[in-house]
């Protein structure tokens, strides 16, 4: 059992490692794209809108929380591994060591979690200075999912892809349809029935739903914190099933 | 050590790698000779884990590779034929993480990297990245990485491709004394100078199959310890085999006037490859 934690920790700090010099661009790049959505959406678009009865800049600012972490988690736990695995062939050196997929899996997707989870974090603290709003244990412990679950749908991309351009492609194809769709920056009530259906259907929504409810401290939507851990444990085994079929 | 048994492995009908039979012993230097293509790679890679044969089965240090995994891992380290580095880490932390991913206490640690990095000249280079590195400096870290569990068994997997005359000699010396010091080596290799200078046993391997095997004296014994090359107009270049000088010199003196180019010379493990497979190695 030390062993494994070990290992989980091994795998994870040489991607800590890289981080040491970096992390100031890092955390300042990361921010770039939630601060423009919250100009553009959240000052800009719907200065004097309310939306399920709060002002719409409160209504936002969980949902760019959700998608800044799907998105940070995903490239940071996904891009690096594709990199190493195809071009670098340092993941080799990973598969080769005595160690468990297990361990294998969960240190790779320690940096994604880390680094979605602070830029998240961050923009938070942002979030709740310009609304005067509060997160609790319950917001951050979505967080952590949300964070959690796109990390290791970054590393299942990586695991499948068979050039870098494959995962730009899941990029474009999943990754930003979620970012729009998934209940970040309207009601989801609004919709027509059968797009509701669709944006019930991706992860990202119910992360979106379950940090709002907590940020707005309205009812906590326990259905939809049970989804997000389903898709964390799907895309996990995902992971796990694509490791073993790693080595051709 | 290393034994197989019909090892095999198919790509879609191709056959990289087909019922490979080998055993190397402990303490052996032993070379994988074959031309590029031939299937070199794909071998390790089943032996080291990496690749999953479709066919056969093979043992490291008596652990299947195909069902003991854990255990065959513990017992070899490897070279690949890429670098297959982290560009970003130090040349130290490069180190680190391979002893972290081998279990070495703390305090063990540091004293086998520094040893190692000594080992292998890279010690004045410890806070550099990898990516500043020259080639034959970064074949020489990942033999140090490949040392640092301290396995009895050695992949080398073409250590001295690219890398200039001089550093070749350099890791020769280095193949040669870890050998010495205990450790049995794998290694393949293009290059008959190296395969001569350095194996104990030499194998053969063409278009995945393994076409002879034994000590690289004993196969030019094989085709003959003399080689005579003609060129003649017309014709091209051809080769005979003798056993000895004598031999070769009653031949010379039976060719016929329109040899443009005769060359009489010791055989070597080129002229056992083209006597089996009817080409050079480097074609
Ligand atoms: N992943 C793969 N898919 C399809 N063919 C492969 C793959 N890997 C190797 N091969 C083929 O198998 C043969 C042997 O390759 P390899 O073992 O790399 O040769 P060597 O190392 O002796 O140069 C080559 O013809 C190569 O094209
Ligand atoms: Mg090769």
């Amino acid at each position: 059992m030390a062993t494994f934690f070990q290992d989980v920790y091994s795998v994870w700090w040489a991607d800590l490692r890289l981080l040491r010099h970096l992390w100031l661009r890092f955390l300042i790049t990361s921010l770039v794209s939630p601060l423009l959505y919250l100009a553009a959406f959240g000052y800009g678009l719907g200065r004097n809108i309310e939306v399920e009865g709060a002002p719409y800049l409160n209504f936002v600012i969980p949902g760019i929380i959700a998608l800044t972490a799907m998105n940070t988690s995903f490239n940071y736990a996904g891009n690096k591994l594709n990199v190493d695995r195809l071009f670098y062939k340092s993941f080799d050196e990973l598969l080769m060591a005595p160690i468990t997929g297990l361990s294998l899996i969960l240190g790779k997707s320690m940096i994604g979690i880390l680094r979605g989870f602070v830029v998240a974090l961050l923009f938070l603290l942002i979030g709740a200075v310009v609304t005067q709003a509060q997160a609790g244990p319950l917001f951050l412990f979505t967080l952590l999912l949300t964070c959690l679950t796109f990390s290791f749908l970054g590393i299942a991309a990586a695991l499948m892809a068979k050039s870098h351009q494959d995962m730009a492609t899941f990029s474009s194809l999943i990754l930003l349809p979620m970012t729009f769709l998934g209940g970040t920056f309207f009601s989801v009530d609004q919709l027509p029935e059968l797009m509701r259906l669709f944006v019930y259907i991706i992860p990202v929504t119910h992360a979106s739903q379950c940090l709002r409810a907590s940020f707005l401290g309205n009812p906590f939507p326990w259905l939809s914190l049970l989804v997000l851990g389903g898709y964390a444990l799907v895309f996990f085994a995902a992971c796990m099933q694509l490791l073993r079929r790693a080595s051709v | 050590m290393i034994r197989t048994e019909k090892l095999t492995k198919t790509y879609n009908n191709f056959r990289a790698v087909d019922e490979l039979d080998l055993k190397v012993e402990a303490g052996e230097l032993f070379g994988f000779l074959g031309p590029n293509g031939a299937g070199k790679t794909t071998t390790i890679r089943m032996l080291t884990t990496l690749t999953r044969p479709t066919g056969g089965e093979a043992w490291i240090n008596e652990f299947n590779v195909s069902t003991q995994k854990f255990r065959a891992k513990q017992a070899f380290g490897v070279v690949q034929q890429h670098v297959s580095l982290d560009r970003e880490l130090t040349v130290w932390e490069s180190m680190e993480l391979h002893a972290r991913l081998h279990h070495i206490a703390r305090a063990e640690r540091r004293r086998r990297i520094s040893e190692l990095l000594d080992y292998v000249d890279l010690a004045g280079h410890y806070r550099n990245i990898v990516d500043e590195l020259s080639g034959g400096m970064k074949r020489r870290l990942m033999i140090a990485r490949a040392l640092l569990h301290r396995p009895r068994l050695l992949f080398l997997d073409e250590p001295t491709v690219g890398l200039d005359a001089q550093v070749r000699r350099r890791l020769w010396d280095l193949i040669r004394r870890m050998n010495l010091d205990g450790a049995t080596v794998f290694l393949t290799t293009h290059y008959i100078e190296e395969a001569e200078a350095l194996c104990g046993r030499v194998g053969i391997i063409h278009q995945g199959k393994l076409i002879a095997l034994d000590r690289p004296q004993e196969l030019r014994r094989k085709v003959g310890m003399v080689a005579v090359e003609t060129v003649s107009d017309g014709k091209g270049s051809d080769y005979r085999y003798f056993a000895d000088r004598e031999t070769a010199g009653a031949y010379v003196r039976t060719l016929p006037r329109e040899v443009r180019t005769l060359v009489m010379r010791d055989s070597n493990l080129e002229d056992v490859f083209i006597e089996l497979t009817g080409r050079k190695v480097k074609e």
